[in-house]
Parts: structure tokens; sequence; C-alpha cells
């Protein structure tokens, strides 16, 4: 019973010991904490780009929601819906209703070019022309400023993360539309989804606009209960007046975000582990250093009937908090500089912007913290190894 | 030269040490070297946009397609030599992440405006003797190992043939390659004529116009002129270099490619600045020594040599090995699996990437090797 107990004992004497040092090697130590907080603070923020946008996307789909597309498309910009087919579309089983009729929406889907705010450049902004049904497809949809566009009228609304992100699209502002220009009158949020990003505007005026005739280019429907999809699918499918295709809001979506999503989180994965390799070494550099700075000391204990076992787990528990200060410090300063920070960027697969918000998430800071403690530890072993190897005669004859 | 010996002696000295500050500096250099292939992919080839090419689309958005019949228009407006158009067909091969541009063209006319597309003399005859001939880049033909010969089959996602069907197939005649290291090859191109008869609706209708010109110098004018043909009809167009068109889709990516290369450019610098201290570190330690040096006759300004020599050396190594990796890991191919159309090391980028090296080693040595001028040989080496 005395052996473990000891070899515990004899672990906290010499960490303490260690940890007491520390002050006097605070250059080199500092080197390494810098080190891995820069390498935490990029890595959490390059990722919470990446959560940001998914974020977005999840927030644009519920699940009593479908979305229906000429069937090969995979998405809305390279969709096309007659005015028949969204007539047959709205009569499937399975749709929820109101006094409206049911709840299906078809929608036209356009960009505009607009000069983005941050760098005066042109962007590709989505412009949706809507039916009635649509703020009650979307149930999160409310209007936060102004007024709806009058139906049938060449007025728009804008979503909250467009109004940021791109100019002239203040309530009193204009926007060119073809010839035209159509004023903006309200400002509508959406749960923080897609749609914050595009400008709504009467479906029936936006299609002579595009010379589109009656035609959409997908049909929003809220189902009864999400249970109803297979049932609702099948009847389009089986149909044959139509070619289309349904899926699931959240499928569509997260089809939409892959491509940036997963361009993005592997990049900054990427250059995560390059760093994280480049701090290893700087880890590795402050332990050796310091190390061989105690060597008579650590020999010392060793003469003294310390074990080379204690020695090792010492020297790791150092390098592992001076990790996990430099972890902590990196995370924090990235989700000071970075949660919640708005941006748009163009998702390829829409050809549109998306706006988003930056979001470090505490999963994402756990994770900064955890890689930072990999990196301490890696740093840490060979030194403490070296450490307990060494030969205690050699160690204390050395100066 | 005799020095270098002295040098190399000195960094042998703790082994593990330098080469661990090597091996930092390796890494901060392989990751500038890897950004700047990625910052190029994401540029597209700019630096290659013709200069003497202008591009015409639609005024209210690039989606919105124009009439064929304004090529002969354009033609006509002085100081044009060629127009000749293009269309997003936007299809897939077998899965929808294998995505890669294609366009409908008119054989002779695009070869004859894009004379940086290679291809030999009998796969050009192929393609005009072909109806459902294609050719494909270099890039993209071997990302999905085709070969001269083939049947390709593409998935539409916009143009259904007529009676609805989805999948087009083309024979593939020829691959072409890049006269200049910036020229996409992860184009398909295929026949405007087949297509146009082949497609369900929107006959005679095309996607945007590349025109050729006489005269750069001359661009905007010729712009505003075509611009004026259209103007107050139901097609206007917009029209504006190829440089500007590319650097406007480039900019769409904007905020966050320049937010990731400048945190990514914060954290080069921490790894150099991490390694610069590890550097100075080493040469205070041996502050006894290089009062030892000056006792036995090392001027002031040799030692300050010696310093900076020793930092310059760690630097150049680390550096120009990280550069070298850097390099061979753009070589082996991009993150995406070839979403990017360019993704190589811009010459440009080496040299910054040598330039930093230089005034890496600097600011590193600088001021240690002070210092060690500075030394006074009695108080060192009472120390």
């Amino acid at each position: 019973m005395a052996g473990p107990l000891n070899w515990i004992s004899q672990i906290f004497s010499i960490a303490l010991f260690n940890l007491r040092t520390l002050p006097q090697r605070l250059g080199s130590s500092a080197t390494a904490v810098f080190g891995i907080a820069g390498v935490v603070a990029v890595m959490v923020s390059v990722l919470s780009i990446a959560e940001g946008i998914l974020k977005t996307m999840q927030n644009s789909a519920s699940p009593e929601n479908v979305v229906v597309l000429r069937s090969g498309a995979s998405t809305e910009m390279m969709s096309w819906v007659l005015g028949d087919d969204a007539r047959v579309i709205a009569e499937a089983p399975g749709l929820a209703r109101s006094e409206e009729g049911a709840l299906a929406s078809p929608e036209l889907f356009v960009i505009i070019p607009l000069k983005k705010k941050s760098t005066g450049t042109d962007a590709n902004v989505p412009l949706r022309g809507v039916t009635r049904t649509a703020p009650l497809v979307r149930d999160r949809f409310r209007l936060v400023e102004g007024r709806m566009f009058e139906w049938g009228r060449n007025e728009v609304v804008v979503g909250r993360g467009a109004q940021l992100e791109f100019r002239g699209l203040e309530i009193g502002s204009s926007i060119p539309v073809g010839k035209e220009e159509w004023p903006v009158v309200g400002v509508f949020e959406a749960g923080g989804g897609l749609a914050e990003t595009e400008i709504w505007v009467d479906a029936l005026v936006l299609q002579p606009a595009y010379q589109r005739g009656n035609s959409y280019q997908a049909v929003y429907a809220k189902l009864e209960s999400p249970g109803a999809f297979q049932e609702f699918k099948d009847a389009l499918t089986s149909d044959p007046r139509l070619t289309v295709s349904a899926v699931r809001e959240a499928d569509y979506f997260a089809e939409q975000s892959a491509v940036l999503y997963n361009l993005i989180t592997g990049l900054g994965t990427l250059i995560a582990v390059i760093m994280g390799l480049g701090a290893v070494f700087g880890a590795l550099n402050t332990m050796y250093t310091a190390v061989s700075a105690r060597a008579r000391e650590i020999a010392t204990l060793r003469a003294l009937g310390f074990r080379s076992g204690p020695v090792v787990v010492s020297v790791l528990s150092e390098s592992l908090l001076l990790a996990l200060v430099g972890g902590s410090i990196g995370a924090v300063l990235a989700w000071l500089a970075f949660d919640g920070f708005r941006a748009a960027t163009l998702n390829w697969s829409s050809f549109s912007q998306v706006a988003f918000a930056f979001d470090v998430s505490p999963s994402l800071l756990v994770r900064g913290v955890v890689f930072a403690c990999l990196i301490g530890l890696i740093g840490g072993l060979f030194p403490a190894v070296r450490a307990a190897r060494q030969p205690v005669s050699a160690a204390l004859r050395e100066q | 030269m005799k020095y270098l010996f002295l040098l190399w002696s000195n960094l042998r000295r703790k082994k593990t040490r330098s080469v661990l500050t090597v091996l930092s500096i390796t890494v901060a250099f392989m990751l500038f070297a890897y950004l700047g292939a990625i910052r190029q992919g994401f540029g597209q080839g700019i630096d290659v946009a013709g200069l003497d090419r202008l591009i015409v689309r639609h005024k209210v958005s690039l989606i919105q397609l124009l009439p064929a019949a304004h090529e002969a228009r354009i033609e006509q407006v002085e100081g044009v030599v060629d127009a000749m158009h293009q269309t997003w067909f936007g299809g897939v091969y077998q899965k929808p992440t294998n995505f890669f541009p294609q366009m409908p063209v008119v054989p002779e006319e695009y070869l004859a405006m894009y004379p940086e597309v290679l291809l030999s003399d009998e796969e050009r005859k192929a393609w005009l003797n072909t109806r459902s001939g294609a050719i494909a880049g270099r890039t993209t033909a071997d990302r999905f190992g085709w070969k001269v010969g083939d049947r390709i089959p593409i998935n539409a996602s916009i143009w259904t043939r007529k009676g609805g069907e989805q999948t087009w197939e083309f024979d593939l005649v020829g691959i072409y390659e890049g006269a200049e290291r910036g020229t996409d090859t992860t184009q398909f191109l295929f026949r405007y004529d087949f297509f146009d008869e082949s497609r369900e609706f929107g006959q005679g209708l095309v996607g945007w116009y590349t025109v050729r010109i006489a005269d750069p110098e001359r661009s905007a004018e010729i712009a505003a002129a075509i611009d004026g043909v259209f103007a107050n009809s139901p097609h206007e167009t917009k029209t504006e270099a190829e440089g500007a068109f590319v650097q406007g889709f480039a900019k769409q990516i904007g905020d966050v490619g320049a937010i990731i290369m400048s945190i990514v450019a914060a954290v080069f610098f921490t790894i150099l600045l991490v390694a610069g201290n590890t550097m100075a570190y080493a040469v205070r330690e041996r502050t006894g020594e290089l009062a030892v040096l000056k006792a036995l006759g090392f001027t002031d300004r040799g030692v300050l040599g010696l310093v900076l020599g020793e930092c310059a050396l760690l630097t150049a190594i680390g550096g120009g090995i990280g550069l070298l990796l850097g390099w061979l890991l753009v070589g082996m191919g991009d993150p995406t699996g070839g979403s990017l159309p360019l993704f190589y090391v811009p010459p440009r980028v080496l040299v910054t990437g040598i330039v930093l090296i230089a005034v890496m080693a600097l600011l590193a040595g600088i001021l240690p090797a002070l210092q060690a001028q500075r030394l006074q040989i009695a108080d060192a080496l009472r120390r």
C-alpha cells in the first residue's frame, strides 16, 4: 500500500517544486504560451466561420418544411416550376392549411448586383419573388422595421443580414431592378436563417421584370407534420403531370452549404495541424531548455530516491499547464475578437451571397483547449523522458 | 568562409534546439507558400486574363440570358475584332460534388479567342467533325481518369434535353493543355450547335459574350459603345474588361478570404517570433564565450557578424526547406479535390518568402548581435 501512495506524493512534491521555479524561466515559458495561444486562436477563429455558416443554414430549416424543385436541379437557381405545376403541387396531400389555402409558396429566385459595404465591390444578392403564403410557410418571418410591401406594387422588404452587408438597403432608399427603381419599405428577420440575406418582393411583380411569364423556380411548403413527408413526396413523384423532386428543408440547406462548409473546415483543420506542428517544436524547445537548466536538480532528486516515473509526470504536468494557459488565452482571444462578427461570402452552390455571424461555440472552445493540451503533451513527453533517463552521476558532474 | 565552420559548430552544440528551431521556421514558411497558392486559387487567374478581351453580359444579372443574335451586332462595333458566346451548363459528372465548369461553345471561334488553350491538330479536327464531341482540360481529365475516346455522361441540372432527358452524353475527342501556368484547365467544352438543337428550351439564347478588341487602351470606350448598341432594348448589356470581370467574381468571396489570410498572417508571425526569441536566447546564453572570442582579438564588428550569421544560417535553412516543402505540398494537389481552377505557388510568393527570410534573420539577430558587439570583455568574463 505504501508503494503507490509514495509514488503519488513524489509526483506532487516534484511538480510543486517545478511549478514554483516557473517564474525563473519566465522568458522561455512565455514563448511557449504565446505560440500555443496563437495557434489555438487561429484554429478557433477559422472554424468559427464554418460553424457560423452551418448555423445560418440550420436556422433556415424547419422540420415540417419541404422544398420542391424540378427534378435534377440541386439549387433554386437552376430549377424552374411552371405556374400550373405550382397549383398541382399545392393540391398534394399532407400539406398544412390556413384560410389562404394550402401552405405552399411558389417562389422566384434571381440575383441582383449590389455593392458590399465592406469592399464597395459588386456582390450577387438574392432577390426572391414571393406569394402571400411565404411568410406563413416560414413561421419565423417577422417584420422588425417599416411595413410589408403592398402586393402588386413595385416595393421590396429586405432581410436584416442583407441590410447590414450591402449598400443602399435602408428604408426610403431604392434598389435598381432592370430599368426601374424599387423602394425599400421594410426590414425583416427570419430566425437568423438564410432568408435574412435576401430581398423579398411580390412574385407577380418580379415575373415580368425578369421576363419569366407565369413561372417560378421552387415551391416551399409546410407539412401537417414532419411525418407526412413520404406521403407528400410519393404523391408528387407519381403524378404524371410533374417532373419535380421534394426534399426536406434541412437536407436541402445542408447540401447547399456542404461545399462551403467543407472547404472552410478542411482548410482550417489543415492550417491548424501545420501550425500545431510549429507550436509543438516551440514547446519542445521550451521544455528541453527547462529540463537541461535543471539537470542537476533532477539528478539530485533521483539520487535522493525519487523514481523516474514521478520525474516524467512532473515535467509533463508543467508543459500541460503552459499549454492549458496558452490554449485558454487563445480561445478567449478568438471569442472576444470574433464571436458574433458579421461577414458575407459567396455560396457557390446558389451563386449568391450568404450573410452570417461567426459562431465561437462552447464546443469549439473546448476543441481548441484540447488541441492545446495535445501540443503540450507531445512537447513535454520527449524532454520528460530525457530528464528521467539521464544517468544520475553524469548529470551531477555536469556544470 | 573560414567562419562558416565556427557558425556550424555553434549550431551543433545544442543539436536538439537548433533542429527544433529550424523545424518551426520550416513550418511557418511552408504555411506561407501553401497559403500563397490558396490565395492565388481564390483569385482565379486575374493575372492571366487577356487585356484585349472584354466580357459582355446581361445588365440585370449574370444569370439572365442574351440572344445569340447579339454576336453579329457586337462584331459591327468599331474596334471589335471578334466576338463569341459561352453559356453556363452547370451539370455534374456522376455525383454533385464532381463540379467543374462546362460550356457549349463554337469550336473554331473559341480556339481563336483563347490561343492559350492548346489542342493538337488531330484533336482540333476531330472536334470539328464530331457533333457530340467535347474537349476537357488536363486537370479535369486527370481528376476523373478520362482518355480521348471515352464517352462522358453529364447530368444537366438546368438544360434538359428534348423530351425531358437529363443525361447528356459527349464523346471526348481531345484534352487541352494550358499554354501558361495560369490557364484554367478545369473546363469541359462542347459544341454549341449540338447543344442548341438538343436542348428542350431556350433555343437561340446564350450566357455571355467574350469580345476581342484591337487596342486594349480603348477598352473602356469600346465597352461603352457595345452597351450603347443595346441600350433600351429588352436585353441591355453590361460590358467590362475580362480582368475586371474575373476580379469582381473573386471579390464576391470577399471578407472571408481576407479574414482567413489576416488571421494566418498573424500566426505566421507568432511562430517566427517564437523561433526568433529562441535564437536570441541561444546567443545570450553564450555571453561568456563571446567575451573570450573578443579577448582572443575578434573585433566588435566581427562578433556582430558572427551572431547575425548564426541567426541567418538557421533562418535560411528553415525558410528554404519550408518554401520547398510548401511548393511540393501544393504540387500534390489542392485540398478541395479540384474545385479551385488554379493551384500553384506563384513566383512572386516565393520571392516574398525569400525577402521575409532575410528580414526575419535580421530582426531575430539584431538585438543579441548588438549586445554582443557592445560587450565589455572584463564585465562579461566576470559574470
